[in-house]
């Protein structure tokens, strides 16, 4: 368990480096550079001032040069001065965003849990009845209509056709509502799709047939003894489900409003600003590969069957 | 190893004339799941709608009304109405028409990028299995950094730098598309190339492309076409998110990701021009899911 732990850890790294090293060459082998002006068809920036600025961002320097630079200084923590934002540094940016999409994607990720659960154990205890359509219909339409498309129709429905939530913003919890339900809806279905198929199999296994046989009240049988083991399985969702959070906020932060990381990310990617796209992909990149790792090992927790 | 084996001289080897039983099982295999398939009312219905959608795409210069670019400054911001069924936009475009044509960019993009996908997937997949040894080795951890990378995050980022477009979107969803496939594809040969007939193939003097060809892929062809189902309205989401952040579809060619994206801050007092494409999104992705789950339920009904 130990060495295994250790040699997963160990692996963050090449991938890490590994995913600094696409982007790196992704951003460097596209036409186009950040030096050209953001505005469509505007007068390109004169030679020396293009020189001057190169050198001042060091561009100029060979890629290996600049990718190593990049490394080292990123192991210290530091990730530049933003191209967009120019007064202020990548991390400073970061730290301001970060907080809030997290609170958003932790407030969603709850909630997808908690609702995908239930979700699926009312499907599976009453298969084939209204409670199982009501829970598979929630779930398909979470997992296969896009959170944006999700999003109109919340405001329509919640902000227009009966106003109680507002349509934007991120002051007080009352703006909080429509977002995070927006968020939590496509993975809320994954959940409930698994644990559905996942207690559906647990429930006709034998042990559950001798705790019914022993007299055992069908709450407990399916509280107590179905749901912990129905519930492990489900467990190895929670990696994909963090990636689709983390990539979802983007769309929903965009339509609510929010002053969250998906905003920078976007106007980088768009301006060709180099720090700021090595920061947020290594960001999100390395939170996921962590993520995936502590649930692979919560995975062996949970389950004593699981050797590594 | 199989590629050391002797060849047979003879032009039609043995294997061949083997073949033909597991051949005459596969097609049975294909009609009962073509049974199973209709029996499936969603499924049905789902796939009913992906084929309108198809029809709509195909003919969409002789189904919409009016013309998808041509702006029209007598009539912008229109509600819908007897002459305009679903309202027109800020340049006075007929919403319907847009759409229509939207549905082509749709299917286009979740057709195409499967077959890019498949194209480049599955060979990559059965050669790391099929070879083994340091190939796969290498392979696979290629494949598996790929997986690691967040794939939207992938395909945004080289959109932005490629600049929107239709075929960089092919290229993008290309790019990143592949490794899920080329992993199934090596899982399975993995497991198929061990199996007996396969050995037997083998011993009869089938050489190792023939027997990857001809005796591993076609088993290992349902996990792939239940992966393309669900690659495509993956890819046409993708395509939607791309064009609703604008680094999609190249304006004035409509997609409806774009529709929405330029309409949703004016939700409130323009709701048709967002909720309309809304509508189209959402009912191709759930008649695609529909449409997936069945397929996979009628060609494995273990699965269920």
């Amino acid at each position: 368990m130990l060495t295994y732990t250790l040699r997963r850890l160990l692996w963050l790294i090449p991938t890490l480096l590994m995913m600094a090293l696409v982007t790196f060459l992704v951003m460097h082998a596209t036409p186009g550079s950040p030096l050209d002006p953001i505005a469509e068809g505007a007068n390109p920036l004169s030679p020396e001032a293009q020189k001057n600025l190169a050198e001042a961002y060091g561009l100029d320097k060979p890629l290996w040069e600049q990718f190593s630079i990049f490394i080292g200084k990123a192991l210290h923590g530091d990730f530049g001065q933003s191209f967009i934002y120019k007064t202020r540094t990548v991390s400073e940016i970061l730290i301001g965003a970060f907080p809030v999409s997290l609170l958003l994607g932790s407030m969603a990720l709850v909630l997808a849990v908690a609702g995908g659960v239930t979700l699926g154990v009312l499907a599976a205890v009453y298969q084939n009845r209204s409670w199982d359509y009501v829970s598979v219909t929630v779930a398909t339409l979470g997992v296969s209509v896009p959170n944006f498309v999700l999003a109109v129709f919340l405001i329509v429905l919640f902000s227009f056709v009966i106003p109680i939530f507002p349509t934007g913003g991120w002051g007080e919890p009352k703006q909080w509502v429509l977002p995070t339900v927006t968020l939590a809806l496509g993975p809320m279905g994954i959940i409930a799709r698994f644990t559905r198929s996942s207690m559906v199999e647990v429930i006709r296994s034998d042990y559950i047939r001798t705790a019914r046989a022993k007299g055992l009240a069908e709450r407990p049988v399916i509280l107590k003894h179905v749901l912990k083991n129905a519930c492990i399985p489900v467990v190895t969702l929670l990696g994909p489900l963090f990636a689709a959070v983390g990539t979802g906020s983007f769309f929903v932060e965009a339509i609510f409003r929010v002053p969250g990381m998906g905003r920078f990310f976007v106007d980088s990617m768009t301006g060709r600003d180099y720090p700021m796209i090595m920061a947020v992909i290594l960001l999100y990149g390395g939170f996921l590969t962590v993520m995936n790792l502590v649930v692979d090992l919560l995975y062996g927790f949970i389950d004593p069957r699981i050797r590594y | 190893m199989a590629l050391s084996t002797p060849a047979s001289g003879t032009s039609l080897d043995a294997a061949d004339i083997l073949a033909a039983a597991p051949s005459a099982a596969t097609s049975s295999l294909w009609r009962d799941a073509w049974r199973r398939l209709l029996r499936n009312k969603l499924a049905v219905v789902g796939g009913l709608t992906v084929a309108l959608l198809c029809f709509v795409a195909i003919f969409a210069n002789v189904l919409a009304p009016q013309s998808y670019s041509k702006a029209n400054f007598g009539s912008i911001y229109q509600f819908p109405s007897r002459e305009f069924p679903l309202g027109t936009d800020q340049l006075g475009r007929d919403v319907l028409s847009r759409m229509i044509y939207g549905a082509r960019v749709s299917m286009l993009v979740g057709l195409g990028s499967q077959l890019i996908v498949v194209l480049l997937g599955v060979p990559m997949g059965a050669v790391a299995g099929y070879v083994g040894g340091r190939t796969d080795i290498l392979m696979t951890r290629f494949i598996d950094v790929m997986y690691a990378f967040p794939r939207l995050l992938f395909v945004i980022l080289i959109m932005s730098m490629l600049g929107a477009g239709l075929i960089n979107i092919f290229i993008a969803l290309g790019l990143t598309g592949w490794v899920g496939i080329a992993r199934q594809t090596r899982a399975q040969v993995l497991t198929l190339k061990e199996k007996e007939y396969v050995e037997g193939a083998r011993a009869l003097g089938a050489r190792g492309w023939r027997v990857l060809t001809r005796h591993v892929l076609p088993s290992a062809l349902t996990p792939i076409v239940v992966s393309i189902t669900f690659g495509i309205p993956e890819a046409i989401f993708t395509e939607a998110a791309l064009s609703f952040i604008g680094v999609g579809i190249n304006p004035p060619t409509p997609s409806w990701g774009q529709m929405v994206g330029e309409n949703q801050q004016f939700l409130r007092s323009y709701w048709y021009l967002c909720v309309f494409p809304s509508i189209a999104i959402a009912v191709t992705m759930l008649s695609f899911t529909f449409f997936g789950d069945g397929v996979r339920d009628a060609l494995d009904p273990k699965m269920k």
